[in-house]
């Protein structure tokens, strides 16, 4: 049994041996701000196709489902305020989570997973650098500055979708609609949806450099890496939503 | 035109009563992973500057985790690893750091960074060692000059991935030496390479060593580079490796079965063995016959 928990417990562990130095280097000189720019480039404006997408058609989903609901109460008007509150509080900060630890968790570990494997990470630390340093802490800073703008850009996208869906379905106009979108937020709402995207980016990063850098066994073990980091990624994901989603409710509770 | 700068020359401690300094030092040292049996079995061996050591031993013996551990990269479970007279052992990575810029080392495969082009990959070890400092202005005729000792000044602008197997290696022999580091680690230098193009890799070896007097450790898996490199001298005036025999160089050789070391002494020595395993890595007349 003790034998059977000694793996899992390590892999524990070490991620947060990994999280902490990574977290410490920020303020640790060098900064590579160059890497900085390149990975935010690479993960942020990389990602807004697919963001722009999933956030547009999640939103227009959304508003055909919710607005058919509201329609037998008399309620079509209202589409905007759900759309709104479900897209800023979950869908949004969750969509963008998962659809950016897809594609820049298994990107991260492949990266990473190749060059531990071809011996360029032993090259680095042999050459004077800090591969958490050069590597990891670049990555997750850009993240933790992009999934946040990455995720309002998939709210409001959602939002267009849904206020198009609104229109041709539920000949709602446009102005009720945006209306109802504005009026339904709260700050609470809204510091929730940039929180949430925020604590994502470090499940998000971290996970994808913390398999790449313990991939083995060529590029089987890259592969193995890439497919492990998107689903611990993305469980990891779903999990924080719970948990957070819980501490916002608290808090609004409090406010009452 | 005047001489490019070149990186300084990292210093050596003096030599005690007419002994050459130790540069690397292994005291029983083990390493292990895990629960699985010891990569490295209670290894014990001292390098003296000069000397250029030749590796021998099969596949899974511990050659490339002798070279990982004697760089650093590797921490031993037991035993004490000296580099330049001053115990590794227990330093953290940062420590680490200064003492690295005096080793350069070229990897099995070359672990060259693919998103760079060969300059900047051979420009590195100049921008990120600490202990290097050389200022900016002096990185490109020291990268150049560095290239030029490989031959391939030509390729400075491109990207390892459109270079040959063997190219690439010249490059990393190049970012290995372009800091002039007294000790150099060889990582399985010829693995994977045709004869000539092998052959052109250890030649550069020898230069690098008689050129510069450094101190080498070679792993490999072939006899002929280690036979290269005890009985040739590169000659700096005809740009040719003129043979001088095993008493011209200061050439000893180590093999190892199991992460241990079955056999160190030099190349006459080696020949003149008997043990089963050792003998199978020399290329004796009376056996090439048999």
């Amino acid at each position: 049994m003790l034998d059977t928990l000694k793996g899992p417990i390590q892999a524990v562990q070490d991620f947060y041996e990994l999280t902490g130095r990574a977290i410490r280097n920020v303020l640790r000189k060098p900064h590579y701000v160059d890497d900085i720019l390149l990975q935010m480039e690479s993960i942020g404006v990389g990602s807004v196709p697919i963001i722009l997408l999933t956030g547009f058609f999640s939103g227009a989903v959304m508003a055909m489902q919710m607005g058919r609901g509201l329609q037998d109460y008399g309620q079509t008007g209202r589409t905007g305020q759900f759309v709104s509150i479900i897209l800023v509080r979950e869908l949004g900060p969750v969509l963008t989570g998962v659809m950016v630890a897809g594609r820049n968790s298994s990107g991260i570990a492949s990266e990473l997973g190749s060059m531990k494997v071809t011996e360029q990470i032993d090259a680095m630390r042999a050459l004077g650098t800090d591969p958490i340093q050069k590597l990891v802490t670049p990555r997750m800073i850009a993240t933790a500055l992009m999934l946040p703008c990455l995720t309002i850009i998939d709210d409001f996208v959602g939002m267009i979708g849904g206020g198009i869906m609104a229109k041709v379905l539920f000949a709602v106009p446009p102005r009720q609609y945006w209306s109802t979108v504005w009026r339904a937020l709260a700050w609470n709402d809204v510091a929730q949806g940039l929180t949430k995207p925020f604590v994502y980016s470090f499940a998000v990063s971290l996970i994808g450099c913390y398999y790449g850098l313990r991939a083995t066994g060529g590029t089987q073990g890259v592969g193995r890496a890439t497919t492990q980091a998107v689903v611990w990624a993305s469980i990891a994901i779903f999990i924080l939503d719970f948990f957070m989603g819980r501490i916002f409710l608290g808090i609004s509770q409090i406010g009452q | 035109m005047a001489e490019p700068m070149t990186p300084p020359v990292p210093e050596i401690s003096p030599p005690v009563s007419g002994q050459q300094p130790s540069l690397l030092r292994f005291e029983e040292v083990s390493v292990a992973f895990g629960a699985e049996p010891p990569v490295l079995d209670r290894l014990s061996f001292n390098v003296r500057h000069g000397e250029t050591r030749i590796i021998l031993g099969a596949a899974g013996s511990g050659k490339t985790v002798l070279l990982k551990t004697a760089m650093g990269l590797i921490h031993p479970v037991s035993g004490r690893v000296f580099l330049f007279d001053e115990d590794v052992t227990d330093k953290a990575e940062t420590e680490l750091f200064n003492i690295r810029s005096k080793i350069g080392m070229l990897f099995q495969e070359s672990a060259l960074f693919d998103s760079m082009t060969v300059a900047q990959n051979v420009a590195y070890p100049l921008l990120n060692q600490k202990a290097i400092a050389l200022p900016r202005d002096q990185m490109e005729p020291a990268v150049r000059k560095s290239l030029s000792f490989v031959e391939l000044e030509q390729t400075m602008e491109k990207y390892p991935s459109e270079l040959s197997g063997g190219m690439r290696r010249r490059v990393a022999i190049a970012r290995a030496v372009v800091t002039n580091p007294p000790l150099l680690l060889y990582d399985s230098p010829t693995a994977g390479l045709d004869p000539i193009t092998a052959h052109t890799i250890m030649a550069l070896i020898v230069k690098e060593r008689d050129a510069n007097s450094t101190t080498a450790l070679v792993v490999t898996h072939r006899y002929q580079d280690g036979n290269l490199v005890a009985n040739f001298r590169y000659n700096s005036n005809s740009g040719r490796l003129d043979p001088t025999g095993p008493q011209g160089t200061n050439t000893i050789f180590m093999v190892m079965k199991e992460g241990r070391l079955v056999f160190e002494g030099n190349q006459t020595e080696l020949e003149a063995c008997r043990d089963s395993y050792v003998t199978k890595f020399v290329k004796r007349p009376e056996l090439e016959a048999a």
